[in-house]
């Protein structure tokens, strides 16, 4: 057990480490970092003292380790576009974002696991077949389109919701949340839809199949031999053993759908980090750029990792047997 | 600068409305950009400077109708030809409470000289301050110039003290690149308006200045400004009513704007002209597969091209009849404009093709293209369809087209006029038309022809130009600005388009004042 | 036998396997392949087909612009649905787009598969470090989403090459991204099966017999291994279609000059509101019909394929 936590969190760790050498790759060797820094007019003689005081001539793993230790403490430079530091700038986009995914995350849930319990149990109902097109049609449609219609019929033709922006929110120290102001909550109700859609359907088709999986196993037919209730039954068991991979599936989806985030907030004009993103892309804003890169990279290690350890102490054939590691999912 | 205490700021907001009771007016509005920057100095663009003047002002400044009326100063006048006196008004302060004196007018002038800023043209233009006393400036100009007074309109006036304090004695550098200075994201001016919140690419909040010297129309007491990028969200707030006012509205929003209730859109001409330049001053062009000479250096290519352009179905189709084609650098509001000028080159694809191949081009050539895709109306959709147009008759054009800070970063004299051929907008901010002679056309010397992307140079033209800027006789001076014009088009200098439309979106409960310029005034927006 | 007989019997014993019943047997199915089978047809021989060159622009009037679907006031028979704010032919530029968009999903598809199988074979044939040191990519990689690395991949392109030559190589860019995005599950795949093959007696024979191990995995494996990857690779195909619509959309996809349907979407979007809802409607409905197509049939051959669910 204790080997095995070790384990996951070294490779956190080298993950970390692999992404952040992209990113500081991307920082200093992506054009040449004093052009972006200096004017036109700056001499060559301070572009050589700039360069030296920057320490652009240090190896590169002295270089590497110095955006390390700057990036652990937050500090990712100033972003060539908004001349301000990049720390700023993500500190103010989170809330936006996280408070977005969060939501779209939980009626993700909410929606897509009774759909997948109902459309295991009854196969064949109507109700069924028509939740099931409703799935297909939902992961052929890509995203984006969704925001559009959905902004054309709910902020156009029916004017019940607003077309773009997170409406006014509401400061907690460090955070930033729409949900306490009227239009604040009216603001996320279509973007959290638009992003939760693609995920309510493959949490929909998961559950359905895990589920129907689990019905057909040796002991659910013994427990229905028994006489158990068919509620007890598909409630007590099957549900209960399909619930495992769908939580860790689930809980990888998060980082997906922060991700995502990044279409929804361009058709929304939400202002996260996501859109934050497609701007440096953009503009060509390196610094941002390998900031969101990082900010990404840790947000699914740290998910990835709980997740990992949540499994391992849930599912007990994991411990028995140490080789059949890494083949969730 | 954010209220990080988000109950309190709900408290005092709540006890701000009650005191103000019925009369509390915010105003909320959008663009397709961001104001690049809160330092007046940082950059010379009409959308920036004109949301800056509600915070920032200048001496002068223009009233609805376009006349230049005194601001900061109350009177001028010449006490010789290359010296004008300014009498500042008495009483004025700051937003955070300090004086203004002439010593912060020399102190900004000063400071538009300085490495980041982008007024440096203004700064060409006055040689030398001199402070007579704590209300009364000179301002000595290196030749007779007798419109000074007129193209000052956009240079304000910083308080030293507070420049001093914060560190911002010089502007802020947009163009180049180390961390703005606190001019960038805080804003201390005599204007209506103090700047409340700034959170540059979302919002920007202004909150009126209970101290301001002056008076209204408007009745604004609140103003949020968002930027929003995409046409067809800007448009949706506004009919939603997000917004009280948007811009600009995509031309083809019109009609579903006169149809939705609530929303109406706001038209006009606009005094900006839309013409497209080419490099004319390389012996080999940077961006095109004519190795060893220069295609736009022979008259015949660049008359070929003028006449390749079918200006009736760019208005037609990609303006929707909104545009007033042109034949002249200068719109008809310009002081200078002349009928009979306007006249434009036929379109005739034939005589296009037989002057290309006099030329020695008669089988084409390729070109790469510079346009902008989000400062001028449609400006992506011309310049793809003059692509179009030029294509027929065999010359192969690459488009690349960029948001407007990357274009302007790869045109203009900071990087060198990198391009071959270009599509550009200008709107004279004095409205006379020395000053797109001297910027857009003039050759790039002696601190003239700073925008002259494409290197035009004539020399009869030249000698011209300094007769036009201190003629006092306004039958001489037109005569002489017809003939510079007359020069310029004979020439093909640059092949104008069109005017391009104001395209405003308003509710119908708010009433703006709509200048040619296509800068928005808060202190007109009255909201009901 | 002779190659023509190979071919011949394949082909009888295709038709009377239970895969082709159970398609023959489900209508929906069929109208999904043929569906798809439209899209390709008309994808692969758009510039014959098609009646207009919408990317020739000697041929596009400005002047035809914004016509109506034929069936509408002020519609055109030359354009039955209607032109795009630059005169090109909505019904042209859809099959163009949809050229690209199966272009670029097919070998991004491809390209994943090669190196998917390639490393799933070794893998599994070969087993210790490198099994584990590929493993671990894999897992790292899997928790990342392909959109996302296939934005990363794309937005660092941008920035190293210089505008003109992005251009050029930004088809093959968008396939490398969306490629590498994707390999791992069909790594995966591949290596649970080639590590319950290399067990078996026949691997073994050969092995003794001296047969080179890569031509055992290629000859022996792989086979085996098809009929997985197969309903991998049409799930896959969705998914890269999407991606690639939405990088298109996004502003970071196929260049303008040769635009996919992702892009059509993208420039009609300004003009939905406007009244000229044909602009991104039409793109946006072959889109997600391809799109439905597709999936529909990456399900049935699932289902097909499952032994279990027979």
């Amino acid at each position: 057990m204790f080997a095995f936590v070790i384990r996951r969190f070294a490779q956190a760790i080298i993950v970390m480490l692999t992404v952040g050498m992209i990113a500081f790759s991307l920082f200093n060797y992506v054009g040449d970092p004093i052009n972006n820094l200096v004017g036109q007019d700056t001499s060559q003689a301070d572009r050589v003292a700039l360069r030296e005081q920057l320490g652009l001539n240090d190896p590169f793993f002295v270089q590497f380790g110095r955006f390390v230790l700057n990036a652990a403490r937050g500090d990712f430079g100033i972003s060539y576009q908004q001349r301000r530091p990049v720390s700023d700038l993500i500190s103010e986009r989170l809330p936006a974002t996280l408070e977005l995914s969060i939501i779209a995350a939980i009626l993700a849930l909410a929606v897509g696991v009774p759909m997948g319990v109902y459309t295991a149990l009854r196969r064949d109902g109507f109700l069924s077949h028509v939740f099931l097109v409703i799935s297909l049609i939902g992961i052929s449609i890509p995203t984006f389109l969704i925001g559009i219609l959905l902004i054309l019929l709910f902020g156009v033709v029916l004017r019940w919701l607003p077309t773009f922006g997170r409406g006014d929110v509401v400061d907690l120290g460090w955070w930033t949340t729409g949900l306490l102001t009227a239009s604040g909550a009216k603001a996320l109700i279509m973007p959290s839809i638009t992003l939760a859609l693609f995920n309510m359907t493959l949490i929909m088709r998961l559950v359905r199949s895990e589920m129907l999986e689990v019905l057909r196993t040796d002991y659910i037919k013994f427990a229905r031999a028994r006489g158990l209730a068919n509620r007890a039954i598909n409630f007590g068991h099957a549900l209960k053993n399909t619930m495992v991979p769908v939580i860790t599936i689930t809980g990888l989806q998060l980082g997906s759908i922060i991700a995502f985030a990044i279409i929804t907030e361009t058709v929304f004009q939400w202002p996260g980090m996501g859109l934050l993103f497609i701007q440096a892309i953009n503009e060509v804003d390196i610094p941002v750029m390998s900031a969101y890169l990082c900010m990404i990279a840790l947000f699914f290690v740290v998910i990835n990792l709980i997740v990992d350890l949540l499994y391992y102490a849930v599912d007990p054939r994991l411990r028995i047997d140490s080789t059949l590691v890494g083949t969730h999912g | 600068m954010r209220f990080r205490n988000g109950i309190l700021a709900a408290f005092a907001a709540t006890v701000l409305a009650f005191s103000q009771g019925a009369d509390a007016k915010t105003f909320k509005w959008a663009f397709q950009g961001d104001v690049a920057t809160m330092d007046p100095h940082g950059l010379f663009e009409t959308m920036t400077l004109g949301f800056q003047a509600a915070i920032y002002e200048g001496l002068v400044i223009k009233n609805s109708d376009m006349v230049t009326v005194g601001s900061l100063a109350t009177s001028w006048e010449s006490i010789n030809p290359t010296t004008w006196r300014f009498h500042l008004r008495e009483g004025v302060k700051f937003h955070d409470g300090a004086d203004f004196t002439a010593e912060d007018v020399a102190f900004s002038v000063d400071r538009i000289r300085s490495e980041g800023s982008d007024l440096k043209v203004i700064a060409g233009m006055i040689k030398e301050v001199k402070i007579i006393d704590d209300h009364t400036v000179d301002l000595i100009t290196p030749a007779p110039d007798p419109i000074l007074p007129i193209q000052l309109e956009i240079f304000y006036i910083m308080d030293k003290d507070w420049a001093i304090e914060h560190k911002t004695t010089t502007a802020t550098n947009l163009k180049g690149g180390e961390e703005g200075n606190y001019a960038n994201l805080h804003a201390n001016g005599t204007g209506p308006f103090m700047l409340k919140e700034r959170q540059p690419g979302i919002k920007t909040v202004l909150v009126r200045n209970p101290n301001w010297w002056g008076s209204m129309v408007g009745n604004v007491t609140e103003a949020v400004f968002t930027p929003v990028g995409q046409n067809a969200t800007r448009v949706a707030a506004l009919i939603a009513g997000d917004v009280d006012m948007a811009y600009p509205i995509p031309v083809q929003d019109w009609d579903r704007l006169r149809s939705a209730p609530g929303a109406k859109p706001l038209t006009g001409p606009e005094a900006r002209t839309i013409f497209l330049g080419f490099d004319q001053v390389r012996d080999e062009l940077l961006y095109s597969n004519i190795k060893g000479k220069n295609p736009f250096k022979d008259v015949r290519v660049r008359r070929a091209f003028a006449h390749a352009i079918d200006i009736e179905a760019i208005k037609k189709k990609v303006m929707r009849d909104a545009s007033a084609p042109a034949g002249l650098m200068v719109a008809p509001q310009i002081n200078g404009f002349s009928e009979a000028l306007n006249e434009r080159w036929a379109y005739d694809i034939d005589l296009a093709k037989k002057l290309l191949a006099e030329a020695g081009y008669g089988d084409g050539f390729e070109v790469t293209m510079d346009c902008p895709n989000d400062r001028y109306v449609n400006d992506e959709r011309i310049c793809q369809a003059v692509v179009g147009m030029l294509a027929k008759v065999g010359v192969k054009v690459n488009l690349l087209a960029q948001t407007k800070s990357k274009y302007f970063g790869k045109v203009l004299a900071q990087n060198d006029y990198d391009t071959s051929f270009f599509l550009l907008g200008w709107t004279p901010s004095s409205f006379d038309s020395y000053n797109p002679l001297s910027a857009l056309m003039a050759c790039r010397r002696d601190g003239l022809g700073a925008f002259n992307l494409g290197g035009y140079c004539n020399e009869e033209f030249m000698d011209l130009l300094p007769k036009i800027q201190s003629e006092t006789d306004q039958v001489k001076r037109q005569a002489m600005i017809d003939r510079a014009f007359q020069i310029h088009k004979d020439e093909v200098g640059h092949i104008p388009l069109h005017q391009q439309p104001l395209s405003w979106g308003v509710r119908d409960n708010v009433s703006v004042s709509q200048r040619p310029d296509n800068v928005f005034d808060l202190r007109y927006a009255i909201k009901n | 036998m002779t190659v023509s007989a190979h071919l011949v019997d394949g082909v009888r014993r295709f038709r009377d396997s239970d895969v082709y019943y159970s398609f023959k047997r489900s209508p929906v199915t069929i109208v999904a392949a043929v569906v798809t089978a439209i899209f390709m047809i008309s994808a692969l021989f758009a510039p014959w087909l098609a009646p207009h060159q919408p990317f020739d622009l000697a041929t596009v009037e400005l002047l035809d612009a914004f016509t109506p679907p034929v069936w509408e006031a002020g519609g055109d028979p030359r354009f039955l649905l209607g032109t795009d704010d630059q005169g090109r032919d909505m019904l042209s530029t859809i099959m163009y787009g949809a050229r690209i968009s199966l272009g670029v999903g097919f070998a991004a598809v491809a390209f994943a598969m090669v190196i998917g199988i390639g490393l799933g074979l070794v893998s599994g044939y070969l087993g210790g470090v490198i099994d584990a040191v590929i493993m671990r990519v894999a897992d790292i990689q899997l928790s990342f989403p392909a959109i996302l690395i296939a934005l990363l991949i794309d937005g660092v392109a941008r920035s190293v090459l210089p505008r003109d030559m992005h251009d050029e190589v930004a088809i093959y860019v968008l396939v490398f991204a969306i490629g590498i995005s994707g390999w791992v599950q069909y790594a995966r795949t591949v290596r649970g099966s080639t590590m319950v093959e290399k067990n078996k007696e026949y691997v073994q024979a050969a092995h003794v017999m001296g047969i080179p191990p890569a031509l055992i995995m290629l000859r022996h494996v792989l086979p085996n291994v098809m009929g997985p990857v197969l309903v991998i690779g049409t799930i896959h195909l969705a998914v890269a279609i999407i991606t690639e619509a939405t990088l298109s959309f996004l502003g970071v996809g196929v260049p303008p000059t040769s635009p996919s349907l992702g892009t059509l979407i993208r420039v009609g979007n300004d003009f939905l509101f406007s009244g000229e809802w044909w602009i991104t409607i039409f793109p946006g409905a072959a889109l997600v019909l391809l799109v439905l197509a597709v999936n529909l049939l990456g399900d049935w051959l699932r289902d097909a394929l499952n032994p279990k669910l027979r």
